[in-house]
């Protein structure tokens, strides 16, 4: 079994100011996202009806994605399919050199980190930029993502200045870390490749199967610069995202913004269906992404993972992720998603993730589309492997309490047995494993009488 | 009159008799007859939830024939009353879980009692434990039963619904995040000048009072020891 995000963990524990970053970064959006969901009455009407509609596209996978397919085609896209990541990428990769090209913008994708696009394409020779702020910052620091909506929140202005003026080759002289000044220098470097490029990769938020269009919610306006001006759309979607009708938006565009940003509305949301002759991209791809999904949705209780639209409410409420960061779990879905999400997209791997969590349930709370993510942690370690000594001595303790008589004798045992780490009602040093737990806090000792020495006496 | 089992939890039964004396005590003063049966261990909760199914299962059932024959079960424990409600359906079937109640809401949905006839003249803060509050929905059921006591000051905890960082094996599996958790609890617990931090669950009290024991701070009392107290 795994210990890396334990390992991991601990690293970053021993970091204070990324620890400082991410406390505030998400106690910001926490208290933001809080407010905006109160306004709604109808917030946790929302949030049924959002599950009920993903649990059905669910049931539903292969009839609507034939059916998005067939309406998609229709309005002049080319749709192709992947089985996984490296289809993806090789299909991408292909279209942009069909293209004459030999680099692409990108839009902010969760889809295209996790088939590692931007990795791939630069060893085939082609440059994949990303124009997002926070995605670029990252990409400049040659560093991972380590939040679904805000991937540089590991880091503060002036270690962004410090990047900025480092990395970026056209960076202004005497750059300081006011974020207006700062989101001017992206917005100038970035202006230059938006104009240059033929082809733009995207991922989507939504497609929806009854016209065949895709839907990209987004705050800075490259994302509209993207679909907008080069010649070729590239769209990386994971098959998850469908939705059945158009009508089903007005439920989500009410959920998302106020999930991840905390704001009533998101500033741009765009939404094409194929090619409209003489405006925008002219060649429309589409590239429907399996990527180990269509196993996930035959475990009944793991597939409603299937159903997060990854507005990153639960990172910002999770009080592991506060302390740990995303580069800790070791996945591009951090947090309590990845913790779900990482070990059921790649059995096999990540059978550490479901263990970091104290199941307090905060996530589930705050989820748009009400998924259990506690009870799904749970059945992931149910179904997961467990170490040869734990298990030895969680067989031992069941086979003690599922026995009265064993019980009551190990109470006993427990009590005369503790006496020698005793200190003043406290035991403060205990041996392993016990250590992991009085390395930091103490433990109480057994009572002199116990509650069932009391009853037995009064009883009497 | 209805049969009410007590379950007094594993952890209580081995670290805290004073929690379940406490059940006993308000039950009786409010006129109910409280019956302990001898074979009860534990609900099965540290299995089920560490991943060891099977033997969860095995404890659910044996909960399930220690306390089937009563009509309600009382317990001072919402992680222990979640347990029984929440997971076992999914895991041995039945509806004992249904009949599982932790105290408030015993006290306040089926007795109809908010004033227990508690005096308890002491500064207190409260810690709404995750699974009492998140996934059994008490709610402010333990304040509500608190604030009708005589002579208690409550103090707000700040940041009081952030976990503790208990979260049972975890805090073994992820000491270290684990114990930064704690940090932030103990530190806003301290911060209370509080004489005691009361809680629904004696498992966080027992984290959060492993570490205050060291760095100083508010006494951990479970809120049923203060809802007996008539000093
Ligand atoms: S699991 Fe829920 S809260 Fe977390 S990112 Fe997905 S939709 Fe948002």
């Amino acid at each position: 079994m795994s210990a890396a995000f334990p390992k991991a963990a601990k690293v970053a524990l021993g970091m204070p100011q990324l620890r400082s970053n991410l406390a505030h970064a998400t106690g910001t959006i926490r208290d933001k996202r809080a407010k905006a969901a109160g306004e709604l009455d109808d917030w946790q009407r929302l949030r049924d009806t959002a599950a009920a509609v993903k649990a059905d596209v669910q049931h539903r996978m292969p009839e609507l994605a034939v059916t998005f397919e067939r309406n998609a085609i229709a309005a002049g896209a080319t749709v192709h399919w992947a089985r996984d990541a490296a289809e993806a990428n090789a299909i991408a990769a292909r279209i942009t050199r069909e293209a004459g090209a030999e680099e692409v913008v990108k839009i902010k994708s969760m889809a295209t980190q996790e088939t590692g696009l931007n990795e791939y394409f630069a060893a085939e020779g082609l440059a994949a930029w990303e124009t997002d702020l926070a995605e670029l910052i990252v990409q400049l620091a040659e560093d991972e993502p380590s939040h679904i909506l805000v991937p540089a929140i590991h880091y503060n202005r002036t270690e962004i200045r410090d990047i900025f003026k480092g990395r970026m080759p056209d960076a202004p002289e005497g750059l300081t870390d006011d974020p207006a000044a700062l989101a001017e220098a992206a917005r100038l470097h970035l202006r230059r490749r938006f104009l240059s490029a033929k082809v733009a990769v995207s991922g989507a938020n939504f497609a929806v199967a009854e016209t065949g269009s895709l839907v990209v919610v987004e705050s800075e306006g490259n994302g509209r610069m993207c679909l907008t001006m080069p010649e070729t759309l590239i769209s990386i979607v994971g098959i998850e995202k469908l939705l059945p009708c158009f009508e089903d938006l007005e439920v989500f565009m009410q959920l998302l913004p106020r999930s991840s940003t905390g704001e009533r509305m998101n500033p741009y949301t765009s939404v094409w269906t194929g090619v409209a002759a003489g405006d925008g991209p002219q060649n429309v791809h589409i590239i429907l992404l399996d990527n180990g999904r269509t196993d996930v949705l035959a475990d009944e209780v793991g597939r409603q993972a299937l159903s997060c639209i990854r507005c990153s409410a639960c990172l910002n409420v999770c009080p592991v992720y506060e302390r740990t960061g995303g580069h800790a779990y070791g996945h591009v879905y951090p947090g309590p998603i990845g913790a779900i999400l990482a070990p059921q997209l790649e059995p096999g791997r990540h059978d550490d993730l479901p263990y970091a969590s104290s199941l307090c349930g905060a996530c589930y709370e705050v989820c748009p589309v009400k998924i259990d993510i506690p009870e799904v942690l749970v059945h992931l370690r149910q179904t997961g492997p467990h170490g040869v000594g734990e298990k030895a001595a969680m067989s031992a303790a069941e086979a003690v309490m599922a026995r009265p008589r064993l019980w009551r004798a190990a109470l006993g045992a427990a009590r005369f047995f503790s006496r020698p780490w005793r200190r003043r009602g406290f035991m403060r040093r205990l041996p392993w494993p016990g250590s992991k737990w009085t390395a930091s806090r103490d433990m109480p000792v057994p009572p002199g009488e116990s509650f069932r020495d009391w009853w037995k006496e009064r009883e009497r | 009159m209805s049969r009410i089992g007590l379950f007094i939890t594993c952890i209580n039964d081995a670290l805290y008799p004073q929690t379940p004396k406490a059940v006993v005590a308000v039950l009786e003063r409010l006129g109910y007859e409280v019956d302990f049966p001898q074979d009860q261990t534990c609900c099965g909760q540290m299995h089920a939830n560490s991943g060891y199914r099977k033997d969860a299962v095995r404890l659910a059932k044996s909960f399930d024939r220690v306390f089937g024959a009563y009509d309600a079960v009382v317990t001072p424990s919402g992680s222990c009353a979640a347990m029984a409600r929440e997971q076992y359906p999914a895991l041995i079937g039945g509806d004992i879980g249904e009949r599982v109640y932790e105290l408030s809401e015993f006290l306040l949905d089926h007795a109809g009692v908010e004033d227990v006839g508690a005096r308890f003249p002491h500064t207190v803060a409260y810690h709404p434990t995750c699974h009492g509050t998140r996934v059994l929905g008490l709610g402010d059921k333990p304040l509500r039963l608190l604030r009708a006591v005589e002579g208690i000051e409550l103090i707000d905890l700040p940041e009081a619904d952030q976990c503790c960082g208990f979260g049972g094996t975890f805090a073994l599996k992820n000491a270290e995040v684990s114990s930064a958790m704690l940090d932030d609890k103990r530190r806003h617990a301290a911060g209370t000048g509080a004489e005691y931090l009361a809680a629904a669950d004696n498992s966080c009290l027992t984290h959060i009072g492993g570490g205050l024991s060291r760095a100083g701070g508010p006494e951990p009392i479970h809120y049923a020891e203060i809802l007996a107290s008539t000093e």
